[in-house]
């Protein structure tokens, strides 16, 4: 009887599993053997291997890997501090009421914040400096693609130093560790499931980050997601889209599994 | 739990509320209403009083929606999901879709006001006998700068772009058909060009271009002229009329080597659901008044001869925006070239975007 009702609860789920999850994946694999014409053909995969494609998705990685880089080195540090906070709660809302804010608005803000009249460049002409061009460059790409992922790095780092057993620490102590060994053999491997998942969090949805390419980046920058949109949307070509989606996808599996332990991890640790 | 099941209650009351508030303001809004179409246009593209002036004149109820390219609106049209009623693509984008019959014939004796319309725009190759479009605006693509941050360059040829002096000074609009039809100009090929070996050397002679390039991005042009946060950009001539609206250091220049001539026409498209409601909007926009309302506030050249009577003479006689019928001969109209060139001219496009990021 139980076990009856239990699978039929389960009808809701893996019907939107199916229809959304599995049934586009399914298409997507499905349309990329098409070309423009509607012909079957493996051109488009061959096409992926040639030079544009291969150095879109080369420079995709490049600053994807970049962008993560720079949000683990700012929110490692700043989840570590927000866990020795009295107010842990407070400080971490006020970190995640920003994600709360629609993406695009805040790009919107930047464009103003960096522009050739903006504030940055209304300070520096205060200091007597030269205006410089912010906007448009790599450093610009970067700076609010870091900025938007931070909430969602800081989240699963700051959960697995909170779950820290502060008695492992002190043992570590009264055993004559050093602060940074400390670090190093004790709190760095038992939070590195909260840095795995942070990673995910930020890898892979950099590697298809499409509005602010345009917006910040000024298409200068090309993302495996932009070239996405631009195949759906312009030219039409629902075949190369897929393609790429694809890569994208099978890229996606491949940093999930490299960065895929984190349960077993954090189970097997915090039952200690 | 429990708080959890408090909160959704909470939201489900709200929620019920505002549906019963929203659904109470649309109906006394609409209650003279003789049904709804949907308008599906550029941004920035339509004086908005005048969607309220159409909906009081005819108590048809007006839903607008905007689009940013030919190619997305298409692929809304295609899809299906919305029952759009007038649709303003520009001239290519016609030809390809009558191509695929996602359009309705449109009833010229519905449309009184369609001999307001200067039969120059009227019965081009693109829509013999204006079957199925009737012209909205029309305009060129040209180069929009700002002689306050520049040392007196102009430019007569597309080819000042490549000046080394504009180090990180131009701004392109984000369209493959229109810097590769730069491109294609600046050595004297058409914009139209199917020929692999030209649109090849247009791609290189780009790639040239890109130290100047600043970026590459959409109606963002616009603002970003405004504030004069860059000195050059290429652009659509309305985009460069609503700039100089309100940055008036700037000016607007189609060079001499030839440039694209364009049309944005009304279609009914095969998803409308209001044929009449379509028709009568058509012709609400050609009434003289109207238009030349609209063309004053979007800053696109109207067809609308009567119009252009109305509008102030400084407009209508600048030929930066009304060039004479000898300038536009000059320029060339964009062709559908189908889904495997316009195919080419993106791949060449994005090769030509991926070069700037090695610079």
């Amino acid at each position: 009887m139980e076990t009856k009702s239990r699978t039929f609860l389960m009808v809701p789920y893996y019907l939107w599993m199916v229809l959304f999850v599995v049934a586009p994946i399914v298409l997507v694999g499905y349309y990329s053997f098409f070309d423009i014409q509607g012909n079957f053909t493996l051109e488009n995969y061959q096409n992926f291997f040639t030079g544009t494609y291969l150095s879109l998705t080369l420079s995709s990685f490049w600053y994807a890997f970049l962008i993560t880089v720079f949000t683990l080195l700012i929110a490692y540090p700043t989840a570590y501090w927000i866990t020795k906070t009295k107010q842990k709660q407070l400080w971490l809302l006020l970190i995640i009421i920003p994600s709360w804010i629609n993406l695009l608005l805040k790009t919107y803000a930047f464009i103003g914040i960096f522009g050739m009249n903006g504030s940055i460049n209304n300070f520096l002409s205060f200091l007597g400096l030269e205006r410089q061009q912010i906007l448009y460059t790599d450093f610009s790409f970067i700076f609010v693609s870091v900025y938007i992922f931070i909430p969602f790095m800081i989240l699963p780092i700051f959960n697995a130093l909170d779950k820290l057993n502060p008695a492992l620490l002190d043992a570590s102590r009264d055993l004559g560790a050093s602060q940074w060994v400390t670090f190093r053999k004790v709190i760095w491997p038992l939070a590195l499931g909260g840095v795995k998942a942070g990673i995910q969090a930020t890898f892979i949805p950099a590697l298809s980050l499409f509005m602010i390419t345009r917006l910040i980046a000024g298409n200068k920058v090309i993302t495996l997601g932009t070239a996405i949109e631009q195949q759906f949307l312009v030219t039409q070509n629902w075949g190369m889209g897929s393609t790429i989606a694809v890569f994208l996808i099978v890229f996606m599996v491949i940093i999930m599994v490299l960065t895929g332990d984190r349960e077993k991890g954090v189970n097997q640790r915090g039952n200690y | 739990m429990k708080s959890l099941l408090q909160i959704t209650g909470v939201l489900l009351v709200a929620v019920a509320v505002l549906i019963y508030i929203n659904s109470q303001l649309t109906d006394t809004s609409s209650r003279a209403s003789s049904g709804t179409i949907t308008v599906f246009n550029w941004g920035e593209y339509i004086d908005p009083e005048l969607v309220t002036q159409f909906e009081e004149e005819t108590g048809i109820r007006v839903i607008y929606e905007t689009f940013d390219s030919n190619e997305a609106m298409l692929t809304k049209i295609q899809q299906g999901g919305t029952r759009y009623d007038i649709a303003v693509p520009s001239e290519y984008m016609i030809e390809k879709m009558k191509e695929e019959d996602l359009l309705l014939p449109i009833d010229q004796s519905k449309i009184p006001n369609l001999e307001n319309i200067d039969p120059y725009f009227l019965d081009l190759p693109f829509d013999p006998g204006n079957q199925y479009s009737i012209p909205y605006f029309w305009g060129t693509v040209g180069i929009a700068f700002n002689p306050t941050l520049l040392d007196g360059q102009t430019f007569e040829s597309w080819s000042d772009l490549w000046s080394p002096e504009l180090e990180q000074q131009v701004i392109l609009v984000d369209g493959a058909r229109e810097v590769m039809g730069m491109g294609l100009n600046t050595l004297g090929y058409s914009l139209n060009s199917t020929d692999e070996q030209e649109l090849r050397q247009a791609t290189d002679r780009l790639k040239e271009l890109g130290p100047n390039v600043k970026a590459i991005i959409g109606d963002e042009i616009v603002e970003t002229m405004r504030r004069g946060e860059a000195a050059i950009a290429l652009v659509w001539s309305g985009q460069a009329a609503d700039i100089m609206y309100v940055n008036e250091d700037i000016d607007y220049s189609v060079p001499q080597e030839g440039s694209n001539l364009w049309f944005d026409n009304m279609i009914i498209p095969k998803t409308a659901g209001n044929v009449e409601g379509a028709h009568a909007f058509i012709n609400f926009m050609l009434d003289a008044e109207i238009a030349a309302q609209n063309a004053d506030y979007v800053g696109y050249s109207t067809p609308n001869l009567p119009a252009l009577d109305l509008m102030d003479p400084e407009i209508t006689g600048d030929t930066r925006f009304y060039p004479t019928e000898d300038m536009r001969e000059e320029l060339e109209v964009y062709r559908n070239l189908g889904p495997v060139m316009l195919g080419k001219y993106n791949e060449y496009f994005l090769e030509f975007k991926m070069s700037m990021n090695r610079n």
